[in-house]
């Protein structure tokens, strides 16, 4: 039987403000336990929350990159449940009016065709704190640093129909959270973290397969996997005659398996009612306004940008587009190369290969843009080959030097004399008389041996374009 | 001294008859010999008291003297205090001692009041007796057998007992009003907002106000002096300039017009409190004002509205107490869940449980519509009476309480009974209105009080009705011992 995937996301943002959604106490990542987490945050008797208004301005400006309504009064419930890390046995989150409304990210599939994600909605949040089960002997322990931390959680529709576009929605959502800068997307942080709601049914069929919820799928990797596990177990589990249970489920990704967490029909009932401690939010056309003259230019505008001023395809457009300080490196180099496609060639190529498999945003590469453009610029005016340009690139990863030095340490620079390269293919040509009796004789294949012998010559550094041009001449 | 009205004792240290720290000691002392009649204290700071009274006379003779500088005062259990025990009369918080200070006592220390103690009140301030707190109940300085009212009854003893020349109280459902009037002080509950809720230890957040009980309308607003006013780290106060609250005591009510709700004087009011009630009001025509009869028809709606929206509300907020971070836990839990379990039925005494559950019950899916909803729809209904009866009043009069305080132990099987009792008080903090009771009658011996409401942030008339009234009267002077 064919069979066809639903996949909608939940994906909690942490809100980069600098302090928590409802107390003073630092959001700051990586502190010694509950070194912050102030009387608000422990839940104490006769505390109260106030809501910090950076986080309202961030979940706007979300809204407004995923062209969204704004909820011009938003309004904060209590969700209730019992659990430590959970200091006030509630989550003070929002129910029926969120901050954010119905929207949309398009994203880019493998073939090059654009599909539109709708996003129900986006709401404020608070984050909870973590339990520690190790290292207690038999107890566990409680860090409410995390607790109050900002969350815009937000919700896709089930459109998604297959892992990839789901990684390809969620690169999307941490490109555009980082271009406005409301978050610093840090997923090992647990910055932007994602639970999949994956369900399947026999193509053609109207109504949607039970489903289950995979939570904690923190990287791109992961969720792919954990969502391809999914898929597999779930068809897998019905081709055999049974049925999918609507339940919780954790993905390991050790075993890189998902496992039964709970199941959803006994979880709790969370009893949401207005939060009672805060006022419903209200913001006027003024207030977005101001927040969306402060928007930066958006991926998908980029994108268009870079194909329409720069003639690039739409593919590296986006890969450049995708990351904002990519972007920024790409246009500082095509600038002073004044090349863009050769930048883009190698931002996207050289540059991005390094960067990913050292795990390195842009800003952190050891080569700046200015170094590369000089490189660039090197290639143009024949100073090197675009081989020795591999070589020398890899010297300014190392920090060997600026482009210029390591083409004078290395005496890489290119051979372009043609009376010079004349004589290398003199010599060789009478270093190799059967050779060139037999090429001459028809045996054209022979020509690449007496480049390469030309080039050995040279000690690479001759300009392979002269010595093809010479050499055909001299034959 | 320790006879003296709030705004005497200013007088007195400000006149040098007596310091604060002899003030101060002379009400220790008599807390120390009294207090063990009336149980009116959870906990007396006698060191801090007078620690405070040394640095209040300190700052008098320096020139720098507040008027309520050097004056001790009690609060109700219910206030955070740095350093002190805040128990809410609860065994859950039992050995809870709170990091950080209330909006309420910080404002009064910063005046330089001096704080005698903490005072009993019903756990987590349900009930209206005084019998629910985990420290035993307080009596009535009236009569020994009877209870002082409730939640707010530690507060109403002392001051009536001459243990506190005044106290804080609060008022979710007529928790300042109601044992005020057992009692035969005066007691405002603000409008909802006017005074910060931060450090109040919450039992149903858009209904709790703290506000004074005094032995005068005068001492109340000098009270209401230090408390009111916006506080950034309560959401729900309000951003509203404050008045002087003295300032208007004196005005004369000639032309006020007073409206008396037919539902205030329907079946199951007692008829001498009723008598007592009308007494009153002749009391204000005869000193000029203008008598109408209104009606406010959801009056009796008001209690099932009551008991679903604060249970709701306490319900969730009383979440908080589960073993893991502060107060009471069990010993040698075998897991969480035991741990919760067993936590929350030993600190939890039984009013608590009881409104939990039916918190709980309104709130939960499927009846969520048919209660809590229903309760909030009820609640606008409510206000909206009040909003065209004072439309055409200035403010509403009638009975505080149906009934006289009753015998310690009467409603003890019969809650119900008990909630009926605050059919004239709830509707008042559903509507977020400011409400007030003074003495105005005896009745079986014991006081009874006279409620006037006001509309929005009004409290300034209220006060002045009630000073006018004690000019004219003595019901206030009159002590039970």
């Amino acid at each position: 039987m064919e069979w066809e995937v639903v996949i909608g996301l939940e994906v909690h943002v942490q809100l980069a403000t600098n302090t928590k959604i409802f107390s003073g106490a630092s959001t700051k990542y990586g502190a010694a336990p509950n070194t912050q987490a102030c009387a608000i945050d422990l839940a104490m008797p006769g505390v109260l929350p106030v809501f910090n208004e950076d986080a309202l301005r961030k979940g706007v400006a979300f809204g407004l990159a995923i062209d969204a309504e704004i909820g011009k009064k938003s309004v904060f419930d209590r969700k209730n449940y019992f659990y430590p890390d959970s200091p006030k046995g509630y989550q003070i989150t929002q129910m029926d009016y969120p901050i954010v409304g119905k929207g949309h990210v398009d994203i880019m599939l493998e073939d090059g065709s654009t599909k539109r994600i709708n996003v129900t909605r986006a709401h404020l949040e608070e984050d909870a704190g973590k339990s520690l089960h190790e290292e207690f002997e038999g107890m566990s322990g409680i860090d409410l640093n995390r607790a109050g931390t900002p969350l815009l959680e937000i919700v896709s529709e089930p459109e998604i129909s297959s892992a990839k576009e789901a990684v390809a929605y969620l690169k999307k959502i941490h490109s555009i959270i980082t271009y406005i800068e409301i978050s610093d997307g840090n997923m090992a942080e647990g910055s932007m973290r994602c639970d999949a709601n994956v369900s399947v049914r026999p193509k053609g069929q109207k109504e949607l397969g039970t489903r289950a919820e995979v939570k904690n799928v923190n990287s791109f990797r992961f969720v792919e996997k954990a969502i391809n596990f999914e898929i597999e177990r779930q068809i897998e589990l019905i081709e055999d005659g049974g049925t999918v249970v609507q339940e919780t489920r954790l993905y390991d990704a050790v075993k890189d398996e998902t496992r039964s967490m709970r199941s959803k029909e006994v979880a709790n009932d969370y009893r949401y009612f207005p939060e009672p401690d805060l006022l419903p939010v209200e913001i006027d056309h003024e207030y977005i306004e101001a927040i969306a003259e402060t928007m930066p230019e958006l991926p998908d505008a980029k994108t268009a940008r870079f194909i329409e001023q720069y003639g690039l395809s739409e593919y590296d457009a986006s890969v450049l587009a995708s990351s904002k300080s990519l972007a920024l490196y790409f246009e500082q180099v095509s600038e002073i190369s004044n090349d863009a496609k050769l930048s883009a060639n190698w931002v996207t190529g050289e540059l991005s290969a390094l960067i990913n498999k050292n795990n390195l945003d842009v800003t952190e590469a050891p080569i700046t843009a200015k170094d590369l453009a000089t490189l660039i610029l090197r290639i143009k005016d024949n100073t090197i080959s675009g081989r020795m340009a591999k070589t020398v690139f890899e010297a300014m990863w190392e920090k060997e030097g600026t482009p210029d030095d390591i083409i004078e340490a290395k005496g890489l620079k290119q051979v372009t004399d043609s009376s010079a390269i004349e004589k290398i293919i003199d010599d060789v040509l009478a270093a190799n008389p059967e050779q060139l009796a037999e090429y001459r004789s028809g045996k054209d294949k022979l020509f690449g041996f007496f480049v390469g012998q030309a080039m050995k010559l040279s000690k690479g550094q001759a300009s392979p374009g002269q010595v093809n041009e010479i050499l055909k001449k001299k034959l | 001294m320790i006879n003296k009205t709030l705004a005497e004792l200013s007088s007195g240290l400000e006149s040098g008859e007596f310091s604060s720290v002899e003030l101060t000691k002379a009400y220790l002392d008599h807390i120390a010999t009294e207090d063990k009649k009336y149980h009116s204290y959870i906990t007396v700071t006698g060191d801090l008291a007078l620690k405070q009274a040394k640095a209040a006379d300190k700052r008098r003779s320096e020139g720098n003297a507040d008027k309520l500088t050097g004056v001790p005062i009690a609060h109700k259990d219910i206030f955070c205090t740095q350093g002190i025990r805040t128990s809410c009369g609860s065994k859950m918080l039992d050995n809870f001692i709170a990091p950080y200070e209330s909006t309420v006592t910080t404002k009064f220390n910063e005046a330089g009041a001096v704080t005698l103690g903490k005072t009993n009140l019903d756990e987590f301030a349900m009930g209206s007796s005084t019998e629910s707190s985990f420290y035993g109940p307080t009596k009535n300085p009236w009569d020994l057998d009877r209870v002082p009212g409730g939640s707010s009854g530690g507060s109403a003893a002392a001051v009536a007992a001459n243990l506190a020349p005044a106290a804080t109280g609060t008022d979710t459902g007529g928790s300042i009003r109601q044992p005020a009037a057992f009692c035969g002080i005066t007691g405002i509950k603000p409008t909802y907002g006017r005074v910060s809720r931060w450090g109040m230890i919450a039992y149903g957040s858009s209904l709790d106000q703290g506000g004074p009980m005094t032995r005068t309308a005068e001492d109340a607003a000098l009270m209401l002096n230090v408390m009111a006013g916006f506080d950034p780290k309560d959401s729900t106060s309000v951003d509203r300039e404050v008045p002087d609250f003295t300032a208007k005591l004196n005005e004369p009510l000639k032309g006020l017009r007073i409206g008396l709700p037919k539902e205030f004087f329907g079946a199951g009011l007692n008829p001498a409190i009723a008598e007592a009630t009308l007494a009153a009001v002749k009391q204000f025509e005869a000193m000029g004002a203008v008598v109408k009869d209104i009606s406010l028809p959801r009056t009796e709606l008001s209690i099932p509205a009551y008991y679903i929206i604060a249970p709701a509300e306490a319900s969730t907020n009383l979440s908080r107490y589960d073993g893991v971070k502060y107060g009471h836990r069990c010993t040698d839990p075998v897991d969480l869940f035991d741990m919760y379990t067993r936590t929350r039925a030993e600190g939890f005494g039984e009013e608590v449980k009881r409104r939990i559950m039916i918190g709980t019950y309104a709130l939960s899916a499927g009846y969520y519509d048919a209660y809590y909803k229903k309760a909030q729809q009820l609640r606008r209904l409510i206000k909206d009476d009040f909003t065209k009866a004072l439309s055409e009043v200035d403010v509403i009069m009638g009975p505080t309480t149906p009934s006289p305080a009753w015998k310690i132990g009467a409603m003890k099987n019969d809650p119900v009974a008990m909630y009926l009792e605050d059919i004239y008080t709830l509707s008042v903090n559903l509507a977020g209105l400011p409400g007030m009771s003074i003495p105005c009658g005896n009745v079986e011996g014991m006081p009874v009080g006279l409620q006037v409401i006001g509309n929005y942030f009004d409290e300034s008339l209220l006060l002045n009705i009630g000073h006018q009234f004690q000019k004219e009267t003595d019901w206030h002077a009159k002590k039970a011992v």
